[in-house]
């Protein structure tokens, strides 16, 4: 019988069994932030340890990171004392910086995979649960917290227990209009945000074969949103053709031997799964969530859901309280649901296919006049590409600002916030309640084309009726 | 290492957090997160659930000084903060018991010897019923024979085998049990492609 990729990465990186039964597990590359390492080093300090692999350690910062003014010292002293931090840490145990003043920055997640530190057959972790988006080269990344990063930078090692593999297949094709993220928030939907709970998902079949990898980075970014720690996709020639001459990347005749090696990782035919999901992706349309969790997400053609319709009293309870708290009506298309704000940014769609794409709606249109709109490229590195294909031009003649590189609205940690009750169309990964920063704000995820549409018509509009 | 230590019974009243999908964001906002410390947390925890809903049990002056938190499905899920079971330790809270764990969450609160144990829903919801009525009610939680109960109450509750043998040996904390023998984790790099050169 055959082995998957996970099972293939895990034996690989298996250092010894733990006495209580987890696995001792090496880690590949940790990629560290602002936010969730300087308690961390703190720990370190205080036990006399040092890091163990400066070397496979590569730190951005990105959480706190203002998007207008980056002038140092930033407006906000918190954040400056944040960034301080960092930046004494790397300097202090050695570790690579893509600090602001480099071109290099940006957030984490997009960063890693555009440098060519994340590479297929890889152990990954980082101190933030997105982390499970650089699946998408067929790595194994998980998302950690504080002391668990302390773990590995002292042992470059976390103690750990094996997962299960789902794999999730997504025959046929996508309509025009529909994108990765419609995908995630479909399978989301189906499966639950807690169903995920113990599993990797391995996301395969015709859909994810054509993806290119910016998509299949939406895709495995949002399983944790499905409650699965780790998404993947098995590397192919779209991974290595992405790989091809990237900073970190391997040239000349080791990148010939590490495509052998990254194509022998990939599960094989005969792998068992623990479950497998199939979907037919012909049947997914663009989604809207309409909830305060991920996995409350509707198709752009359908209504809001009834709480009396529904068979138990707690899933009934829920929806009422999402609703309630999102301020819509239950039954009402949620097609034109009015909004204040539109999102395009985060480390789930801010690379430049999503821009791009968004461009594309927003070309020859305005932004509607009572809505704010925000484009904020992942790094520095997509902000200048999109700029040299004049992205930035169509959007600022939209009427959007075009901001700098970070997490911005995402998580309100930076200046970018909601204000009140502000209706935000967003291409981010996250609808909790306050999670923009507004303890009553209330968050429409989407694809980034959906938010451009919601951008120049004002409401939640079908994306395909402007393409 | 310097935090070990062996947790075998939590001892204490409870505070109901009735709801599935609790995530992180509400536990702890993330304004909370712009600091280089984990101090001052506990003042903060569901800081802007309990400005909407007078009712919150962490706002419940009968709830003070409670070190059980009872939770539903699938509490803590969402970003991977540890601000978030920190924020719970440091408001006093020594042990959860609930439905169900999101997978980092629960790695998170174990890293940091907070025990976190499922139980069923009938289980739960007798338990918060019980709270609610009596808040006073004093609770035991062993890990090592994993019960919790009261005067009137006995529940049988789950925790993974390797999550329980850590608190049970003290070495919940990891650090020093993945540098026990590092010349290990020197070969097994050495012997990775990508370290190599390929």
């Amino acid at each position: 019988m055959g082995q998957t990729l996970l099972e293939k990465v895990w034996d690989l990186h298996t250092v010894r069994r733990l006495p209580n039964g987890q696995t001792q597990l090496f880690i590949g590359l940790h990629l560290i932030h602002e936010v969730t390492t300087p308690q961390a080093f703190d720990m370190l300090r205080q036990r006399g340890i040092g890091v163990a692999f400066p070397e496979r350690t590569y730190a951005t910062v990105d959480h706190i990171v203002p998007t207008r003014d980056q002038q140092r010292p930033f407006g906000d002293d918190l954040a400056e004392a944040m960034m301080s931090a960092l930046e004494r840490n790397v300097r202090e145990h050695g570790i690579r910086f893509a600090d602001l003043s480099t071109e290099r920055q940006g957030i984490v997640h997009v960063i890693g995979p555009e440098l060519g530190l994340t590479q297929p057959g890889l152990t990954i972790a980082c101190g933030d649960s997105h982390t499970s988006t650089h699946g998408a080269f067929g790595a194994i990344a998980f998302g950690i917290g504080t002391s668990q990063v302390r773990d590995v930078l002292a042992s470059q090692c976390l103690a750990i227990d094996p997962l299960k593999v789902r794999r999730i297949v997504i025959d046929g094709a996508l309509g025009e209009g529909v994108y990765a993220k419609d995908v995630i928030l479909e399978i989301i939907a189906r499966l639950g945000v807690k169903g995920g709970v113990g599993y990797a998902y391995e996301y395969a079949g015709a859909v994810v074969d054509q993806m290119s990898m910016d998509e299949r980075m939406t895709m495995c970014n949002m399983s944790i949103e499905g409650g699965a720690r780790i998404g993947y996709v098995n590397p192919d020639e779209t991974t290595f053709d992405y790989l091809a001459g990237r900073p970190f990347s391997p040239a000349g005749d080791a990148f010939e031997r590490a495509k052998s090696w990254w194509r022998s990782m990939a599960s094989d035919d005969t792998a068992n799964y623990d479950d497998e999901v199939v979907i037919d992706g012909a049947t997914i349309a663009p989604r809207v969530t309409w909830g305060i969790n991920p996995g409350q997400s509707i198709s752009v053609e359908e209504s809001i859901p009834e709480p009396t319709k529904i068979l138990t009293d707690q899933d009934a309870a829920e929806i009422s309280e999402a609703l309630e708290f999102m301020g819509l009506r239950a039954g009402a298309p949620i097609t034109g649901t009015k909004i204040d704000v539109a999102f395009v940014g985060s480390c789930t769609n801010s690379r430049l296919s999503d821009l791009r794409e968004a461009a594309r709606v927003v070309r020859g249109h305005k932004v509607s006049s009572h809505v704010k709109a925000l484009v904020v490229p992942g790094s520095k590195s997509v902000s200048q590409a999109a700029e040299t294909e004049g992205l930035d031009e169509i959007f600022r003649e939209a009427g959007f600002e075009w901001r700098g590189a970070g997490c911005s609205m995402c998580l309100a940690m930076n200046p970018d916030r909601l204000v009140g009750q502000e209706v935000c169309a967003s291409s981010s990964n996250r609808n909790f309640k306050g999670r923009q920063g507004s303890p009553t704000g209330r968050t429409l995820l989407m694809s980034p084309a959906m938010v451009a549409a919601a951008a120049v018509r004002g409401e939640v509009v079908d994306v395909r009726t402007l393409l | 290492m310097s935090d070990a230590r062996v947790i075998e019974h939590i001892a204490g009243t409870a505070i109901p957090v009735r709801g599935n999908n609790i995530d992180t964001d509400r536990i702890i906002p993330a304004r909370f997160l712009k600091s280089i410390t984990f101090d001052g947390l506990g003042d903060h925890v569901f800081e802007d659930d309990r400005q909407s809903m007078p009712n919150h049990p962490f706002s419940n002056s009968s709830y003070a000084g409670a070190s059980i938190l009872l939770a539903n499905e699938n509490f803590g899920s969402g970003s991977s903060r540890e601000h978030a079971p920190q924020a719970l330790k440091r408001w006093g809270i020594d042990a959860c018991i609930g439905e169900s764990f999101s997978e980092i969450f629960l790695g998170n609160a174990t890293t940091i010897g907070l025990p976190c144990a499922t139980a069923s829903a009938a289980d739960i919801t007798r338990l918060m019923d019980v709270v609610e009525e009596v808040p006073v009610t004093r609770f035991s939680l062993r890990i090592d024979t994993l019960v919790v109960e009261s005067e009137q109450f006995s529940s049988a509750v789950l925790i993974p085998a390797a999550i329980q043998a850590s608190f049970l040996s003290g070495q919940w904390d990891a650090t020093g049990l993945l540098l026990d023998q590092f010349d290990d984790v020197r070969q097994i790099a050495a012997a990775l492609p990508y370290v190599k050169g390929y």
